[in-house]
């Protein structure tokens, strides 16, 4: 797999989203609480804007979430799939954290 | 072939029957032309007296669009029935007409009773029946003067408190020993009488009423009693009783009953067989109703009769009472007074708390038989359907304050819970189960419980959470507590942050329920700018870029313009910003002026504009106060009595800021013409010659509602003083989400209880809201300012993290009207699957 810097671990908020650009591909970036980092795709998929990174971050029982602040879909970060609609999904993209530099991998 | 039915008198009764009709008869076969004396389409007369608190004509109106336009209705207003010819089968009207009937329905209600003490009809003197009756009283009302009401049971308790709403100081003249003599004995009568007079209201009882006397014009100047005592006024009221109105009986050969009214049977029929008689004129089997609930039995009686040719007889009636409005609880229910034989009494009085109840039980203490309650009438809408059952728990228990023992769960199916609306327990359980109702609005609609004099309320809560709705206050899966709790836990804390809540109180991470009202409550509590540190992540997209979130992921920019007050140069400078960063502008309802279109990206650079230019966050993107609209007022209109402008402005820089459960809007007219729409408002202030009128409650959006009045005549400082105390009572108690409607009608008690609390200070809080509101107020500061001095804050507004200046691909505009208007999104698809 091809890694793409994006930024600074530090940069990066617990529980905050941030988008960021994998070649065309809007993608919304999250560090949680516990400094688990996920990458998913930033278009909602209920509206087709790029929004899902300044969605609020939480968890569905115990499952890391994410809420699209369009029309507040729950979106799992692991999985990407909706939790509401189950059979929507949002693209996830394999992240890590080198040094100190935030890396997404390229699908 | 349709046939004529004449419905005679177009009240609450009558107006049921037709209802009644017109939804049996989906043939359509008869055709009904309805005469009303009155003015107006049948009101609630029932809630008549909210009419001088708050409530307009229309919103006391009981007909819909659909029924006015109902072809088969034929509604003639200000047109009485003047006599009836049984063998011609016609009704002549006070118009002159002569109108053919098959069948004929007399539903002409009553009219006060006017004892013929000398002076009776002198002017001054008043009855209290219809909307005209309270027009007259308002316009004789003199604040600060005593006003007198004859007669002391139920209504005229509703209009000695009419007259308070007033201003005026009322004095209530009742022949018998006690208040409300009807419904409550001895005992009760002592303790209403207490209750009343810490109201302000004086009570003379077992004071005859001499003479009305008159002044030199021959208009009210007092009133006289028997024991020689005078009472100077001008303003009396009679509220003696009634008498049905049974006049086009007699003519038209009708038999009466012998205590008056039309005499008809249990089917409500008189003795020709085409004519009826429904309502407080009619006498079923030779007694008089004066209540609501049995004229509605009584019209579905009827209606059965005329399409069906059949359904039951009257089955008698609930004569179940409840005074409303005075702030004084009294209820009387079934054989209050124990006239049974071998009656069995019990009585629990407790005069420090200024409460009294009493059961009545049959001879074998086994069945409920009817009962008293005075000073805190809590446990009459569980005991009230129990009249004539077996006792589900020991007396006392029944009674004890809070009406501790009992709930929903003690009453058996058929028990009738709503009595004005005759809805069964059975009714609205299967309601709540089949159509998955879940809050008592629900239950309203869907089962008309509830919708009348609203006694019956508390227990629709209670039968909603025996069906197993869940009413748990928990705000989410993370914390068990409701919003108001969360919030007096972080005020008593000290707590500054969601995760120290969380850690402490809650459970999991948190979400998008729980996030954004925490940030609310850290907010209206001061605790740091809205995107300090973790704050910041806890904020709906709104409040994390202060701005609107628009469909196409782009936002809206919204200055404050206090009171909607603006100068030429800041209009140009709008006009400017929106020009330069091409942004659709539009100006809205509520006299701001809305950018539309911005990046996230260029929000830090539109708003160093706006700042610079002296602007400030409008806060259009918040749940906080949205805007405080105004008229022009005294200065340049030349209908004002006050300066709106000054007091829109006054008010909106103070509130600035204020984060609430739900968006808050406000509005200040300069007078009664109300051209800013203030009653549509969360908060509304109408100008008077006196000061200003005070406003609360009301909304506009899915269910609008007209604002309610809070009180009246406030100096400029007791306006602030009121609304401070209102909002910030609001803030702390309301649900997340929650209007100040929905809030208001949340409470036990209502908008009384609100004007318990924030006007008269019950609960001794008052200090403590304003001492809150101050420090608001001391703490307010421009979001966006704050945002512009902080790099922090500004490297969050970027399209992307690793290409900060790179346009997303998702924004697209194209142009309309000379303007920009987004393109609608290339949808993905949804259902793609893509591998990490
Ligand atoms: C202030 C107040 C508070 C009340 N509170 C309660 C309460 O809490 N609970 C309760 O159950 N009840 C209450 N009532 C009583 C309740 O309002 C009446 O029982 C109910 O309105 C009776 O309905 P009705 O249709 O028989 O009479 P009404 O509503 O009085 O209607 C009769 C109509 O017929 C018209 N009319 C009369 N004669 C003619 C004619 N010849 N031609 C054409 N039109 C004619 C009248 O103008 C009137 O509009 C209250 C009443 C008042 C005044
Ligand atoms: S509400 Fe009254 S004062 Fe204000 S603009 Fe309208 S008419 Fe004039
Ligand atoms: S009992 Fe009056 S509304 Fe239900």
């Amino acid at each position: 797999m091809k890694w793409q810097q994006i930024c600074a671990y530090e940069s990066l908020s617990p529980e905050y989203g941030v988008p960021a650009l994998l070649g065309e591909h809007p993608v919304a970036l999250f560090r949680t609480g516990d400094g688990e980092l996920f990458a998913v795709g930033n278009v909602d998929p209920y509206c087709g804007a790029g929004v899902i990174s300044r969605g609020i971050v939480g968890d569905r029982e115990g499952e890391p979430t994410v809420a699209s602040p369009m029309l507040k879909q729950v979106f799992s970060l692991r999985t990407g799939e909706c939790l509401d609609d189950p059979g929507t999904r949002l693209p996830t993209f394999a992240v890590r954290r080198k040094d100190d530099v935030v890396e997404i991998g390229l699908p | 072939m349709t046939r004529t039915l004449i419905v005679v008198g177009h009240g609450m009764v009558g107006h049921r029957l037709v209802e009644e009709v017109r939804a049996r008869d989906a043939a359509g076969t008869w055709r009904i032309v309805v005469l009303g004396e009155e003015s107006r389409p049948a009101y609630d007369r029932v809630a008549l007296s909210s009419y001088l608190d708050g409530k307009s004509a229309e919103d006391l109106s009981l007909v819909t669009h659909e029924f006015l336009d109902d072809p088969l209705v034929d509604l003639r207003l200000d047109t009485g029935a003047a006599s009836v010819d049984r063998h011609a089968r016609t009704v002549s009207t006070t118009d002159g007409a002569v109108l053919g009937y098959d069948a004929l329905v007399l539903a002409t209600g009553s009219r006060p009773f006017v004892p013929p003490v000398p002076g009776h009809d002198l002017d001054g003197c008043f009855v209290y029946r219809t909307l005209d009756d309270l027009d007259e009283i308002r316009d004789a009302a003199t604040e600060g003067k005593p006003g007198v009401v004859i007669g002391g049971g139920l209504l005229g308790l509703e209009a000695a408190n009419a007259l308070r709403l007033l201003g005026m100081h009322p004095h209530v003249v009742e022949m018998a020993p006690r208040l409300m003599p009807l419904q409550v004995d001895e005992g009760g009568g002592q303790v209403l009488s207490r209750l009343v007079g810490d109201l302000g209201l004086t009570v003379h009882c077992g004071a005859a009423t001499q003479s009305v006397d008159a002044d030199e014009q021959g208009r009210v100047r007092g009133v006289t009693l028997a024991d020689g005592t005078t009472i100077d006024t001008d303003v009396v009221v009679f509220s003696a009783g009634v008498r049905p109105r049974d006049e086009l009986a007699e003519p038209a050969g009708l038999e009466r009953a012998e205590r008056g009214g039309i005499l008809v049977d249990d089917r409500c029929r008189t003795s020709d067989e085409h004519i009826y008689a429904v309502g407080e004129c009619a006498a079923v089997e030779g007694r008089c109703y004066g209540l609501v609930a049995p004229g509605y039995t009584m019209a579905e009686v009827v209606a059965g009769q005329l399409v069906d040719a059949a359904g039951d007889g009257f089955p008698g009636a609930d004569m179940s009472t409840k005074l409303k409005l005075l702030g004084v609880d009294v209820a009387s229910f079934g054989d209050a007074h124990g006239t049974t034989g071998g009656a069995l009494e019990v009585v629990y009085a407790n005069n420090a708390a200024g409460t009294y109840a009493k059961l009545v039980l049959s001879d074998d203490a086994q069945v409920l038989l009817g009962g008293v309650l005075v000073g805190d009438a809590g446990a009459y809408s569980v005991l009230r359907p129990l009249v004539g059952r077996e006792l589900p728990a020991p007396p006392e228990q029944l009674l004890l304050p809070a009406g501790s023992g009992v709930d929903a769960g003690a009453l058996p199916g058929d028990a009738i819970v709503c009595s004005c609306n005759n809805v069964s327990k059975q009714d609205i359980t299967t309601a709540i189960t089949e159509q998955e109702l879940t809050d008592v609005a629900a239950v309203k609609g869907c089962t008309k419980a509830g919708t009348s004099c609203g006694s019956c309320v508390p227990m629709l809560k209670n039968l909603l959470s025996e069906c197993g709705v869940s009413t748990s206050n928990a705000l989410c899966e993370h914390f068990p507590q409701s919003r108001s709790e969360l919030f007096e836990i972080v005020h008593a804390t000290g707590i500054q942050t969601f995760s120290e809540l969380i850690g402490r109180h809650g459970s999991g991470r948190g979400c998008d329920i729980c996030k954004p009202a925490v940030a609310s409550i850290l907010a209206s509590l001061g605790r740091g700018h809205v995107l300090d540190g973790e704050h910041a992540g806890l904020q709906d997209t709104n409040d994390r870029f202060l701005a609107n979130l628009q469909r196409n992921g782009t936002y809206s920019v919204v200055p404050r313009i206090p009171g909607g007050e603006i100068t030429p140069d800041k209009l140009i400078t709008i006009g400017e910003v929106a020009r330069d960063f091409g942004l659709y502008t539009k100006i809205t309802g509520g006299q701001r002026i809305d950018m539309f279109g911005a990046r996230v990206e260029q929000l830090p650079e539109i708003w160093r504009r706006l700042v610079d230019a002296g602007f400030e966050s409008g806060h259009a993107y918040g749940k906080a106060l949205r805007t405080v609209k105004s008229c022009v007022g005294n200065d340049w209109c030349r209908y004002g009595v006050q300066d709106s402008v000054a007091m829109a402005i006054r008010l909106e820089l103070r509130y600035r800021g204020l984060r609430s459960p739900h968006k808050l809007k406000s509005g200040v007219s300069g007078c009664a013409r109300e051209c800013a729409e203030a009653r549509s408002k969360d908060f509304g202030v109408i100008a008077t010659d006196k000061g200003w009128n005070l406003y609360v409650g009301g909304n506009g959006g899915f269910t609008p509602r007209h604002a309610e009045l809070l009180a009246a005549d406030l100096d400029d400082d007791g306006l602030v003083r009121l609304i401070d105390r209102f909002l910030m009572f609001y803030v702390r108690t309301a649900d997340r989400l929650q209007r100040t409607s929905a809030w208001i009608e949340s409470l036990e008690g209502g908008l009384e209880h609100v004007r318990e609390v924030v006007v008269e200070d019950s609960l001794g809080i008052a200090a403590d809201l304003e001492a809150a509101m101050a420090a608001h107020v001391g703490n307010y500061s421009d979001e966006w300012a704050g945002v512009l001095r902080d790099p922090h804050k500004l490297a969050r507004f970027v399209s992307f993290v690793n290409a900060p200046d790179a346009p997303d691909p998702t924004i697209s505009f194209t142009e309309e009207r000379g303007q920009i208007r987004p393109v609608s999104l290339p949808m993905p698809s949804i259902r793609q699957e893509v591998r990490a």
